[in-house]
């Protein structure tokens, strides 16, 4: 496999783009691993890519029953920040924050990883107090943040309303600049890529319908395309299908899976070099490298495994940033599209043992684990190559529901996740 | 856009004017004092998921107020019925998705700290 380098894309440009290298194979199954990872998110993929390369771990293959990043990966709008109120999400999201920051040169992929800084809107005098709690929470673990006042946000941020006129006035924000962006598909691409290379099989096309298990311990899967595969330790990270596949294992988890949309505007020029979220007006923006105006807010309130959202949310999104930025009234959105998150009751994920012996799941991130996804692959793979969970995973064990030591990220941070 | 029946008010009207609160059927366990960790973690925080006709509790909150049960496919959103709390309800035709083993009434009451409905994302 060839390295990706300035010089190879001359090289390439040279010889009309006609001679690059597929990414990754293509293999058939194997009958047999010592790790099964199920779900090709970025989540999976990392997993796969630091069980191979950073625990040397060979006979590992992931399986996908769509295409690689076609789930959540693929649908969100990569907002990557680390600000998280409590010790345990603090220090859980802010080794992601580390990884994603040599991501690109590690990976020797470019991920666009762009620490353009994200803004958390507060409007009222509470929202405020919460800030600088949080703020300061963040700055005693080690992870930058400062608190801003209303003129602060304004030059920041011109084109957003700071008058103090509206309905709910923006008085300042949390401001953490190492936060920012990343291109999605690129995540996932350079963890297969990366995966690939460290001889990881990824499967597409394949998808998990069986989870099979002898005497309490899981032995392998079922599959619809290429039947039984057997396994050592299987992993799951299977994002918003994470309850079906603890069913198909007989137990059920603390997790709910919601629709959550997002929205493209047409490319305009360039108006908003930060991410700008609020969690008064219920949303957030961005502007990606195309100049598209990249939308999103809150989940659907049912549970739903249609991956299109309801149209109130749509009407409340666009009353939302209407309020920020009257200046976007005339942009005409693009795209519209949903993804399936799988929330937990405290808003943090679950990286765990279960009731099953050799069979471990990653998942419960939600509407916020994008930003995760290096952080969460390195502790997973560390899980699932010793069996027992690191000082990082301890925490986010699924039986934190039975003992109530819950990570209550919710109204206590006052963050958008 | 869910157009809905409210039981209470006879009529049929938009998603936007109802609430949804999340599993139907969840009875407080009758003898708190007897329960253990594990039960009391699973009556506040494990609830069906089920890809498939699922059972949820709504409320009429630009209405008449009052809440009510509905029957409806989790895959095709497809509404089977409402009715009211202490009712029964048996959908007629067959979901493209059949409901889950294990879907039984369980007995615990919806506990409302755990709504995610105010999640931003990201
Ligand atoms: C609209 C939207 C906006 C978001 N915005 C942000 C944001 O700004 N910042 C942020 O940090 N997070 C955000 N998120 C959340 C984030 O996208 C997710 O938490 C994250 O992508 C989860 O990663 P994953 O790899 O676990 O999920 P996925 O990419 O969904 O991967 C799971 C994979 O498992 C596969 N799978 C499922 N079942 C099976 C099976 N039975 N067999 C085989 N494969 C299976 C799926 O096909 C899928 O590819 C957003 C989510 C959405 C939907
Ligand atoms: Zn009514």
């Amino acid at each position: 496999m060839t390295r990706f380098s300035g010089f190879g894309l001359v090289k390439h440009a040279l010889q009309h783009q006609e001679n690059w290298q597929r990414m990754w194979r293509n293999p058939k199954p194997k009958s047999y691993y010592d790790f099964i990872v199920v779900g090709g998110g970025g989540h999976g993929l990392a997993t796969a890519y630091y069980l191979a390369k950073t625990h040397q771990k060979s006979n590992i293959a992931v399986l996908e029953k769509g295409w690689l990043g076609g789930g959540n990966t693929g649908r969100n709008t990569t907002i990557v920040r680390s600000n998280y109120l409590w010790d345990e999400a603090a220090h859980l999201y802010e080794h992601a924050m580390k990884l994603w920051e040599g991501l690109s040169q590690d990976l020797n992929y470019n991920v666009m990883f762009s620490q353009r800084g994200v803004m958390n809107m507060g409007h009222t005098l509470q929202d405020m107090r919460d800030i600088n709690r949080r703020v300061n929470a963040n700055r005693l673990n080690g992870i930058d943040g400062e608190v801003l006042d209303a003129k602060q946000c304004q030059e920041i941020v011109p084109i957003m309303d700071c008058s103090g006129s509206t309905r709910y006035p923006v008085l300042g924000a949390s401001w953490q600049p190492r936060a920012g962006v990343a291109r999605h598909d690129a995540v996932a691409w350079g963890y297969a890529r990366g995966a690939d290379q460290h001889g990881v099989d990824i499967i597409q096309q394949c998808e998990v319908d069986d989870i099979l298990v002898e005497d309490g311990v899981a032995v392998g899967v079922n599959t619809k395309q290429h039947g039984i595969i057997k396994a050592g330790r299987i992993g799951c990270v299977p994002a918003g299908h994470s309850g079906v596949l603890a069913k198909m294992a007989g137990f059920e988890l603390p997790v709910e899976s919601h629709p959550l949309q997002a929205f493209v505007s047409e490319p305009i020029k360039p108006i908003l070099d930060t991410v700008v979220m609020s969690n008064a007006v219920h949303g957030y923006m961005s502007q990606s490298d195309k100049g598209d105006l990249v939308i999103g807010a809150g989940i659907d309130g049912y549970v739903g495994y249609g991956q299109r959202g309801s149209y109130p949310v749509i009407e409340h999104t666009a009353q939302a940033i209407l309020e920020l930025f009257p200046i976007v009234s005339r942009v005409h959105m693009n795209r519209q599209w949903g993804g399936i998150v799988d929330t937990t009751p405290d808003a943090c994920p679950i990286l765990s043992a279960t009731p099953i012996e050799n069979l471990f799941f990653n998942c419960g991130w939600g509407t916020g684990g994008f930003k995760a996804t290096p952080g969460s692959g390195h502790v997973f793979a560390d899980l699932l190559a010793k069996g027992k969970p690191n000082k990082l995973a301890k925490a986010f064990s699924m039986f934190r529901f039975h003992d109530g030591a819950l990570i209550d990220e919710h109204g206590a941070a006052g963050v958008a996740h | 856009m869910f157009l809905i029946y409210c039981p209470h008010c006879e009529e049929q009207r938009e998603e936007d004017e109802f609430h949804a609160s999340g599993q139907a059927h969840l009875a407080r366990p009758a003898d708190p004092d007897a329960c253990s960790d594990k039960e009391w973690g699973e009556f506040l925080y494990f609830r069906k998921n089920p890809r498939g006709l699922h059972r949820e509790l709504w409320q009429h909150t630009a209405g008449c107020r009052k809440y009510f049960n509905i029957a409806r496919d989790t895959v095709t959103y497809e509404i089977h019925g409402s009715y009211k709390v202490g009712e029964t309800y048996e959908p007629t035709f067959q979901s493209h998705t059949s409901e889950q083993p294990g879907s039984e009434q369980r007995d615990f009451k919806h506990h409302g700290s755990e709504q995610p409905s105010d999640d931003t994302a990201s």
